[in-house]
């Protein structure tokens, strides 16, 4: 059963990821970006991530393309004629060979590793949000603050640039 | 049970796609987008390997990438207003001034 969930899930994120990359018009691909979020939040349940398939669904679905799109919409693009680099078919070959190296070397390989503190266990006895912030709020409490100062300045950064510019006044007129 | 290397697998070809999108796409939002799909195919990585190794680690640093992702898309959103008020296009290649 979760083969049949995982599989669903990560064709139909690979095929929306390449009509993001494919499609011509911004606006078809900006919705095909929302499928692959969408559905790669669903890989996120199948890990037993339920925190990160909601923040992702939140932030990203709903915080994050709701901007591109509001973008899209402000600056009423018109689609290019020529919408792809002029020379786009030589990244193409070498790309396809790359991955499919990479593919046969990634399914081979076995990866093990040290295994962690947080066992499935004991992380569905209190739920996955419980343990992200038991170890959000211990161990990692000086990198949640630091990314809060940076989406301050992040939200600063973007009004400063975004706000109407004053017209330049003339100083040796005065 | 789904092997850890299928994941690993879906995150590679999600990755390489949106590299590609960055490379030959020419409307920067495009490219935006495609730098957000290599984002996520990063985060599908990480939550695998936190699954697999029982390890919280991985889905913190999950999330520390989303919120860095939503300060990326609104920086680069407000840079593509303002190269858009100054009448240039969002074609990536007739941006190549820093000041006008």
């Amino acid at each position: 059963m979760v083969l049949v969930f995982f599989t669903y899930f990560a064709l139909v994120s690979i095929v929306a990821g390449v009509m993001t990359v494919a499609l011509k018009h911004p606006v078809h691909c900006g919705l095909a970006l929302l499928a692959l979020l969408l559905h790669v939040s669903g890989l996120f349940i199948l890990l037993n991530a339920e925190f990160l398939w909601a923040v992702q669904v939140i932030v990203y679905a709903g915080a994050i393309l709701v901007l591109y799109l509001f973008v899209l919409m402000l600056m009423n693009l018109k689609t290019d004629d020529r919408y792809l680099h002029s020379s786009y078919r030589y990244f193409l070959a070498p790309a396809a060979l790359g991955s499919v190296y990479v593919l046969s070397l990634l399914l081979r390989s076995p990866f093990a590793g040290t295994k962690g503190d947080a066992p499935t266990v004991a992380v569905l006895q209190d739920g996955d949000t419980y343990a992200v912030g038991i170890k959000m709020f211990s161990e990692y409490l000086l990198q949640f603050e630091i990314v809060g100062v940076f989406l301050l300045g992040a939200v600063i950064g973007a009004i400063v640039l975004a706000k109407t510019p004053k017209p330049i006044v003339e100083k040796r007129g005065r | 049970m789904v092997p850890l290397s299928a994941y690993v697998a879906v995150s590679a070809v999600l990755f390489i796609t949106g590299l590609l999108g960055v490379l030959i796409r020419r409307n920067f939002i495009i490219v935006l987008m495609s730098v957000e799909i290599m984002l996520n195919a990063a985060n599908i990585n990480l939550v695998a390997f936190s699954y697999y190794l029982e390890s919280m680690a991985g889905q913190l640093v999950a999330l520390f990438i989303i919120a860095i992702a939503a300060g990326e898309a609104a920086i680069g959103l407000a840079i593509i207003i303002v190269v858009f008020r100054g009448k240039i296009s969002t074609n990536v290649d007739e941006m190549n001034l820093l000041k006008w």
